[in-house]
């Protein structure tokens, strides 16, 4: 089978994407079946599936039609978007746009105004209940939700109404999956995960600060594939690439278990690459990809540059107390010591003092016996 | 609560609360026992108590002639956990690390392989003398609450450290939470339980040394 000669559906190529089968769209943008098959294989290998899984997936791919994406942007930064788009692996991360029909998204699409807005509601219109809804940021919930607003209409409001016809929902980014930023103390705005509004439909968290570009891809492909959504942890993140901590995977373990850390970002321990649990690194505690698929088409990830783990893959990051302390220190500074070592003087002081006076009462009320009251 | 939660919460409000609990409880406890005082003696000394008092805070910690063949156990055991301890608590890189956050010193650390042959070593001992208490009947018959709720106050915090470490049975996040707990209730039970003799240990036995030289028997 050579899929990149199939003929396009030019008749739907433009009104109803979803009918272009992802083969198609390859063929038009003219990625040849070798790279498809690599891109495949770098999946199949990703999600941790058995290697035969790859033809499969490569077979499942060229028939699937290409779903329509909504992809709303609530409060965020961008940078889960520009984590996908600034990837240094075209080849790879682009498909992305090559699998799916991304019909509305802020940062990407052309369209702008009420032209926006229109295309939002024809692909749910379209695709009721066969799109795929992608988030990026947390939700507002204080005031009413007026603290982000799309169109004029809250966030919560939109999510609500293109939740409804979504076959499913993933939350890209830490915001989405869990509040994130927004959500750190004392969270203003009162800013939820996607999770926490909607309930009634499959909703896998993409988490991290930004997510790793291929983990998002990894995800589509298996829904394109398996027509579902992959086995996910206790947090609803992918166990494929969420399974793990950092610091089981981390290549600097070796020195963690020789206790071998360094002190300071430039001491002799920092320049010979020992462990940064020390300086506050988080790995141990955080699950992603990161210390494997690592960032930049490969190129290192943070630890490999010298700084600690975050962990911005994980809930509540932002509030575990300073990026620098090391996991074994207090989250925060202690509070009760002095006040607790002055109470606990006096109680002993307060309770000698009760100690002296009973044994001053018992002594002033000892009666001396004398012989005579013995013989009596 | 979700684990990462559980996590700050013990790394912040509760060891707040604990430490706090340990430094009050200590405190109240030692400023209470040092000053009970004891009644003045008037008889006349029947020896010069001299350094008795020092030479007990030594040789209590000796068995006396013929006590290590009768109770083995409790002496081998009794020095390999506590030694055992001291290695975990204070020769642990992590919990060095958290000493020099909350004392300002540090000291260099042993190899975490060395401490997890350590605390197994610990644990084992640890059941070896629960084990003994339980089936000798003197022991257990002079063992109260207090005894066996220290043991358990000491044991659970090296065991859930070991299984934190080694990641088993519960996931990292979950168990160095857990592990962390059970350190705070020992913190806080500590001052009123009998463990509270890793502060009164050595006053009592030079106390006790002392009044033995003024009434003649010196050691």
């Amino acid at each position: 089978m050579n899929d990149h000669d199939a003929p396009i559906h030019e008749k739907n190529s433009h009104e109803f994407p979803i009918h272009e089968t992802l083969g198609d769209s390859l063929a038009q943008q003219g990625i040849s079946r070798r790279a498809f098959l690599k891109f495949c294989t770098a999946m199949a290998s990703l999600m941790a599936l058995p290697p035969g899984t790859a033809t499969a997936i490569a077979e499942a791919l060229v028939k699937a039609k290409r779903p329509s994406v909504i992809w709303l942007s609530f409060q965020e930064c961008t940078g889960c978007t520009e984590s996908l788009t600034r990837s240094y692996s075209p080849t790879l991360e682009n498909m992305i746009f090559n699998m799916i029909s991304l019909d509305y998204h802020h940062t990407l699409q052309a369209a702008s105004g009420y032209g926006a807005e229109k295309s939002r509601e024809d692909a749910m219109k379209n695709f009721f209940g066969k799109y795929l809804l992608v988030v990026d940021g947390s939700i507002p919930m204080n005031n009413g939700g007026v603290y982000s607003t799309i169109a004029g209409r809250t966030n919560l409001d939109l999510l609500h109404e293109v939740a409804k016809g979504a076959a499913a929902i993933i939350a890209v980014g830490t915001c989405a999956s869990f509040g994130g930023i927004p959500n750190a103390k004392p969270n203003p705005t009162g800013a939820v995960a996607v999770s926490d509004i909607i309930k009634d439909k499959p909703i896998i968290n993409i988490s991290g600060c930004p997510p790793i570009p291929a983990v998002i891809t990894g995800v589509l492909a298996h829904y394109l594939t398996f027509g579902g959504l992959p086995e996910l942890d206790d947090l609803g993140r992918p166990k494929s690439f969420y399974g793990e901590t950092i610091h089981d995977r981390c290549y600097r373990r070796p020195f963690y278990d020789q206790g071998k850390f360094a002190k300071t970002f430039d001491d002799e321990g920092a320049r010979n690459g020992w462990c940064l649990f020390e300086l506050g690194c988080k790995g141990p505690v955080t699950h992603n990809a990161c210390a494997t698929t690592k960032w930049n088409g490969g190129t290192s990830f943070p630890i490999e540059s010298g700084h600690g783990c975050l962990g911005c893959s994980e809930p509540h990051f932002w509030d575990a107390g300073s990026f620098y302390s090391a996991l074994s220190m207090p989250a925060s500074p202690l509070k009760y010591v002095a006040g607790a070592a002055v109470a606990g003087a006096a109680a002993g002081v307060a309770v000698s003092i009760g100690n002296r006076i009973k044994k001053g009462t018992a002594k002033s009320a000892h009666q001396k016996a004398t012989i005579e009251d013995l013989e009596k | 609560m979700d684990a990462d939660l559980f996590l700050t919460w013990v790394r912040s409000t509760g060891l707040n609360i604990a430490i706090g609990i340990f430094v009050l409880g200590t405190l109240w406890r030692l400023v209470e026992i040092y000053s009970l005082g004891r009644k003045r003696d008037l008889a006349v000394p029947r020896h010069r108590s001299g350094a008795s008092g020092l030479h007990t805070m030594f040789r209590r910690s000796v068995p006396p002639p013929g006590m290590f063949k009768r109770s083995a156990t409790s002496y081998v055991a009794g020095y390999v956990f506590h030694i055992g301890l001291f290695i975990i608590v204070f020769l642990f890189a992590q919990h060095i690390k958290l000493l020099q956050e909350l004392t300002g010193l540090s000291w260099p650390g042993l190899p975490t392989q060395f401490i997890d042959a350590t605390a197994v070593v610990t644990l084992a001992t640890m059941l070896l003398v629960l084990a003994e208490r339980i089936n000798k009947p003197v022991k257990r018959f002079l063992s109260t609450f207090g005894d066996y709720a220290g043991w358990a106050l000491t044991f659970l915090p090296v065991l859930t450290g070991y299984l934190a470490s080694r990641h088993l049975l519960l996931p990292y996040t979950a168990m160095l939470a857990l592990h962390i707990l059970s350190v705070e209730l020992l913190l806080a039970f500590l001052p009123f339980t009998k463990l509270i003799h890793v502060f009164t240990l050595w006053g009592s036995r030079w106390y006790n040394g002392n009044a033995n030289g003024h009434k003649g028997v010196p050691v």
